[in-house]
Formats: structure tokens, C-alpha cells, sequence
């Protein structure tokens, strides 16, 4: 109650002295703060920090175009083992640089990766704010088909619906907008509904702010940390996602992805000829980016709920 | 019992939701409903039975309730590749899916659950700080990947196990149950189980530690301290009956997440289960088996987490008393 109290008799100062701009730039501070305090957030955002690097300068790290058949003396330089000049991973059984294929792959996964946790995370506080803040039959209608949504098998949804859709990676995209959206939305909405109570957002509605500034400029910069707490996980989730559904085959054959390579080694018979240089990568990349989502999120986690604790 | 049958009418409103949206999804985006249903390699008899069953000349409307009455009784049409009905192409896959499923689920957990135990008295120590990165690592792990080294390493390399399927080709059985107790099957089983637990494991691992380290706290914990008991009898009598039961309820859950799951691992192990079966008709067109093998995986799923839920409240009679006050 102390606090409820307080939050109304310093709101008009508080709230009109900062700017819009001011709020949402310390939300986002508080955001980069946090992983600093955690060494395990830290690893997380330095391994993010090394994969971006790669992803940006894929052209001028990787020795080769990872698509390219190279040849050696006249003849094709297929299969050549790891750590031979000039091949450090070897090559694939179509004379392609395999350290080459590593390099670009990063750049597709941070693209679908970050994309598809941009999305869903969008989408789901979006989603969360207007269900939370409005209730009534809003609220219902949303809940109702956000339990549909997590009803859906997600892997086997992706498969269906690449037997509609040319095979591309955004259709791991569209199928994470329509199927992971609910997660966030759950947990934005019941934050919500108890940020929706205080005293400084019944100040706002004194003071005469329209429903949307309240619901985007009072309400929505305290869920922000949730938002991107839900969007990391999202960022790992479509990754491996990707990994699979290229394993499948529906991805697009002509991009490189770890996953593609994946898909490119086994059907190639690597594992019976045992050429690990060639299938170990690539899953050792996606286990590293992966795990650097976790440990960020685990980061936010223990500043948002921090209960959790132990 | 309000509360049984209020979830259970949520189940049957997914399930219909999701079959609502599969039959919009195949009419339309196909181009045309026929093309769902008729393969032009259909002999024209074949066709016009088609036709008739699912009342493919009739409007929309009439196609959507023919279609629901078709599928409750099962009826999914026939699937364009095996020239069978697909219930029956799906019947044959699915226990298949089931044991493989079930297999790397008892696997996982019979792992999991004291390691998870372990780590949570090890609380602190430098076998926490190497134990949870490394299990973290194994759920970021794809598990098509942990197949593939598996695959590569024991069945390739050391030629332990064999390389893929769920039975030696030409292997002949009395019946399904003889094949599914047969050394034979159980020897397939083994690499696809194992991949699949690696990665399951660390769900009911991290979440037996949670529950122990917040268990440790309880006020009964401190009695038995105070009785003089020995670490040991703590953890195991007291603690971890308690921290138990919420890792049970994840069972049921994990059993409808793994068989949506499974896809890339059948795939992998060319194991003749109903994810391979999904994955190849749609890489080949075969509408009614795609849609019928996806029907089935949501239903197991929806079925899984009603059960989930039930048990929930039964287990765990604090959630139960919470919701009727």
C-alpha cells in the first residue's frame, strides 16, 4: 500500500519530467546492465558477440564461397581431411570448403534466429498487453486461441506447412509467429494485469492520456525485459528449428545453413565414412549459440523473478 | 469433478479447432479440395468412391460436416503413396512411434531424476559448475546431431548396433507383440532411444534440482535435521519424495511434446515410425496421410496434456484446494 501511495504522489513529477524517450532508454539500459552483472549472461553475450562478428564479416573471414567446387592440381579437392593447407575443416564430398560453409552459416542462423524472436516476441507482448490491459472478451478470445496454438504440434506444423509453401526459412518464421506467440503473450498479460493496478497508470488516466499512450508509453516499458527475455529463448528455439526442418529437407537447398550442412553429410554417407571433421561443426556451432541464449535469458530471469534465485 | 470435465471439454475444443483448420488448410491451400483427397493415379472407380465418401462436388459447408463425421469415426481417406486407407497406414506406424517414445522417456528420467537429485546436494561445488552447463549443452543440442555421432560411432565405427529401421529386413514375427519383445527389435531400439533421451534428460534433471533445492528449505527438512538423521535419509526419504511428484506430471507432458519430437530422429534412424511417415508424405505430396499423421500427433499431444493436468491436481493437493477456495 506504502508503495502503491508513493507511486501516485510522486507520478505527476516522476512521470512528467522524464520523457517517453528518456523511459524506454533507461528500460533498455537496464536490459544491457543486467547481463553485466551475471558471469554466466556475460559468457553468454560474449559468445553472441564472436557469432556476430563472424555473421558480418562472413565475406571476409571465410576463404572460399561456401558453395563453391574447388579444385586442386586439375582435380576435384573432394574429401580433403581437416587441417590440410589451405582447407582448416577439410572439404565435402563436392570439393566445398567446410570452414567456408561454417562461416556463412553463421550469418543464416542469426538471421532466422533473430528474426523469429523479433517476431514472436512482437507478436506475444503485443498480444499480452491489449489482452491484459482491455480483459473482458478480448482477453478471452485471445486466451482461447492461444490454447489452440500450444494444442499444435510445432515440428510436424512446420512439415505441413512446407507442403504448401516453397521451401524456404521464413516458413520456420511465419510458423514460430503462429504457434510460439502465446508463451509471451500468457506472461506479458498477467504482468499486465498487476502493472495495470498501480497508482501511477490511474494518474495517467486522471490526467486525461488516451488508451494507447497509457497501454504503449505507461504500461508497455515496464514488460520490456519480459519481452526480450521471451525473445532470447525464441532466438535458440529457431535456430535448432531451422537445423531441423533443413535436416528434413524442406529448407532451402540452396542457402547455407548449418543445418544444410547437416543434411548435405548425411545424405552424402559422412557418418559411415566417418568424416566427423565434416558433421561435428556445425553442431558444436549451434550448441554455442544455443547455450549463450540460455545463459542470457537465465541472466534476465534472476533479475525478474528473482525467487527463482537459489 | 466440475474440473474434469470443464478440462476435458477444453480438449475436445482444441482438437476441434485443430481439425477445423486442417481441413481449411488442405481444401484451400491446395487449390482445389479434390486435390486433397484424389491422386490422379486413382483408378476411376477409386475416384468416384473418393468423391462419394467425402462429398468432394458438394459446397464447403456440406464438405466440413461430412469431413468431421468422417473423422470421428476415423476415416481419413486413403493415402496416395501405399494405395491403403490411411488409419491403417497410421495404425501400423504408431506403436512404433509409441515404444520408441516411451522407451527414451523411462530412460531419460530413470537418468534424470537422481542425477538431478545429486546435483542439487552438490549444490555449490565444482561438480554443479561442470554438471549444469554440460546438461544445458545436451538440450541445446539438436537431437538429430547427437543421432548422427551415436549413428556414426556405434554403428558404423564399432558396428555395434545396426544402422537403421526397427527390425533386421526380412525377419519374420507371429505376431506384433512377438516383434516388439524380440531381441531383434530391441537391438533397432537402442541407438534412436538413447539419442532421443540424451536430449530429454535434462528437463526432469534441472527440474528435480529446482524442486530439491526448494524442498531443502522446508520446515519438515529442518525436523528431520533436528531428529538427527543422516544426509542420506534426508534427501532420499524426505526431500526427494516431496520434489518428486511435479517431475512426474512432466512425464505425461513429455510423452505428447517427444511424439511431435521424434520426426528428425525417426528420420535419422529411418525408424518406421509416424513422424517418417509424416516427413514423407510430405515430401511427396501424399495429402491425406500428411494430414492424418498430424491429426494423430496433435491428438496424443491435447490427450497428454489433459492427462498432465489431471495429474497435476491429484498429485499435488495444494494446487487442487488453491482453486476451489
Amino acid at each position: 500500500m506504502a508503495a502503491a501511495t508513493e507511486d501516485l504522489a510522486l507520478a505527476p513529477y516522476i512521470y512528467r519530467r522524464k520523457s517517453v524517450r528518456k523511459r524506454v532508454l533507461s528500460a533498455l539500459h537496464s536490459l544491457v546492465a543486467v547481463p553485466m552483472r551475471d558471469p554466466f549472461a556475460l559468457a553468454g553475450v560474449a559468445i553472441y558477440a564472436v557469432f556476430v562478428f563472424v555473421a558480418i564479416f562472413a565475406n571476409q573471414i571465410a576463404p572460399y564461397d561456401p558453395l563453391e567446387i574447388l579444385f586442386a592440381d586439375g582435380k576435384l579437392a573432394a574429401n580433403i581431411a581437416p587441417l590440410t593447407e589451405p582447407h582448416i575443416l577439410g572439404t565435402t564430398n563436392l570439393g566445398r570448403d567446410i570452414f567456408s560453409q561454417l562461416v556463412f552459416g553463421t550469418r543464416s542462423a542469426l538471421i532466422i534466429g533473430l528474426s523469429a524472436a523479433f517476431v514472436v516476441a512482437t507478436l506475444g507482448t503485443l498480444v499480452g498487453l491489449l489482452a491484459g490491459y482491455f480483459g473482458g472478451w478480448v482477453d478471452v478470445v485471445t486466451m482461447r486461441v492461444a490454447d489452440i496454438a500450444l494444442g499444435i504440434p510445432f515440428l510436424p506444423f512446420v512439415i505441413v506447412l512446407a507442403a504448401f509453401l516453397d521451401p524456404s526459412v521464413w516458413n520456420i518464421v511465419l510458423a514460430m509467429a503462429i504457434l510460439l506467440w502465446p508463451n509471451t503473450a500468457r506472461v506479458v498479460r498477467s504482468q499486465v494485469l498487476t502493472v495495470r493496478e498501480r497508482a501511477f497508470i490511474d494518474a495517467a488516466r486522471v490526467t486525461g492520456s488516451s488508451t494507447s499512450r497509457i497501454i504503449f508509453q505507461h504500461v508497455a516499458p515496464n514488460i520490456l525485459p519480459l519481452s526480450f527475455l521471451y525473445g532470447s529463448i525464441a532466438i535458440g528455439w529457431a535456430i535448432l528449428t531451422e537445423a531441423s526442418i533443413s535436416f528434413l529437407g524442406f529448407g532451402d537447398s540452396n542457402s547455407v545453413s548449418w543445418g544444410v550442412m547437416l543434411q548435405d553429410a548425411f545424405l552424402s554417407q559422412a557418418l559411415s565414412r566417418g568424416q566427423y571433421y565434416w558433421f561435428l561443426p556445425p553442431g558444436f556451432c549451434i550448441i554455442l549459440v544455443v547455450v549463450a541464449g540460455f545463459f542470457i535469458s537465465r541472466g534476465y530471469e534472476e533479475i525478474l523473478f528473482p525467487k527463482l534465485r537459489d | 469433478m466440475l474440473r474434469v470435465m470443464n478440462r476435458l471439454l477444453h480438449m475436445v475444443f482444441v482438437l476441434w479447432a485443430v481439425a477445423t483448420i486442417m481441413f481449411f488448410m488442405f481444401r484451400l491451400m491446395t487449390g482445389n479440395p479434390l486435390a486433397a483427397y484424389i491422386d490422379t493415379n486413382f483408378t476411376i472407380e477409386q475416384q468416384q468412391a473418393l468423391m462419394a465418401q467425402f462429398g468432394l462436388d458438394k459446397p464447403l459447408w456440406k464438405q466440413y460436416i461430412i469431413y468431421m463425421g468422417n473423422l470421428l469415426q476415423g476415416e481419413l481417406g486413403q493415402s496416395f503413396f501405399y494405395r491403403k486407407p490411411v488409419g491403417e497406414v497410421l495404425m501400423n506406424a504408431f506403436p512404433n512411434t509409441i515404444v520408441l517414445t516411451m522407451g527414451a522417456l523411462v530412460i531419460a528420467y530413470l537418468f534424470g531424476i537422481p542425477v538431478g537429485a545429486y546435483l542439487a546436494w552438490k549444490r555449490g561445488t565444482w561438480v554443479e559448475g561442470v554438471g549444469i552447463p554440460t546438461v544445458l549443452a545436451t538440450r541445446a543440442a539438436p537431437e538429430f546431431w547427437l543421432g548422427m555421432i551415436l549413428l556414426a560411432v556405434f554403428a558404423f565405427n564399432l558396428g555395434w548396433f545396426p544402422s537403421g529401421g526397427a527390425n533386421t529386413a526380412g525377419a519374420e514375427f507371429d505376431s506384433e507383440l512377438a516383434r516388439f519383445l524380440s531381441l531383434d527389435f530391441l537391438w533397432h531400439l537402442i541407438l534412436p532411444a538413447l539419442s532421443l533421451s540424451l536430449y530429454l534428460q535434462g528437463l526432469p534433471l534441472l527440474l528435480m534440482r529446482s524442486n530439491m533445492l526448494e524442498v531443502m528449505q522446508e520446515e519438515f527438512v529442518t525436523m528431520a535435521r533436528m531428529k538427527g538423521l543422516s544426509e542420506w535419509a534426508i534427501i532420499m526419504r524426505h526431500a526427494a519424495r516431496n520434489a518428486l511428484l511435479p517431475v512426474v506430471t512432466t512425464f505425461a507432458l513429455s510423452i505428447g511434446l517427444s511424439v511431435g519430437g521424434n520426426v528428425v530422429v525417426e528420420t535419422v534412424f529411418s525408424w518406421p515410425g509416424l513422424g517418417r511417415l509424416l516427413v514423407g508424405a510430405v515430401a511427396s505430396s501424399d495429402f491425406p496421410l500428411a494430414q492424418g499423421a498430424f491429426l494423430l500427433i496433435t491428438l496424443v499431444l491435447v490427450t497428454m496434456n489433459f492427462v498432465a493436468d489431471l495429474l497435476y491436481h491429484t498429485l499435488d493437493p495444494r494446487v487442487s484446494h488453491g482453486s476451489r477456495n
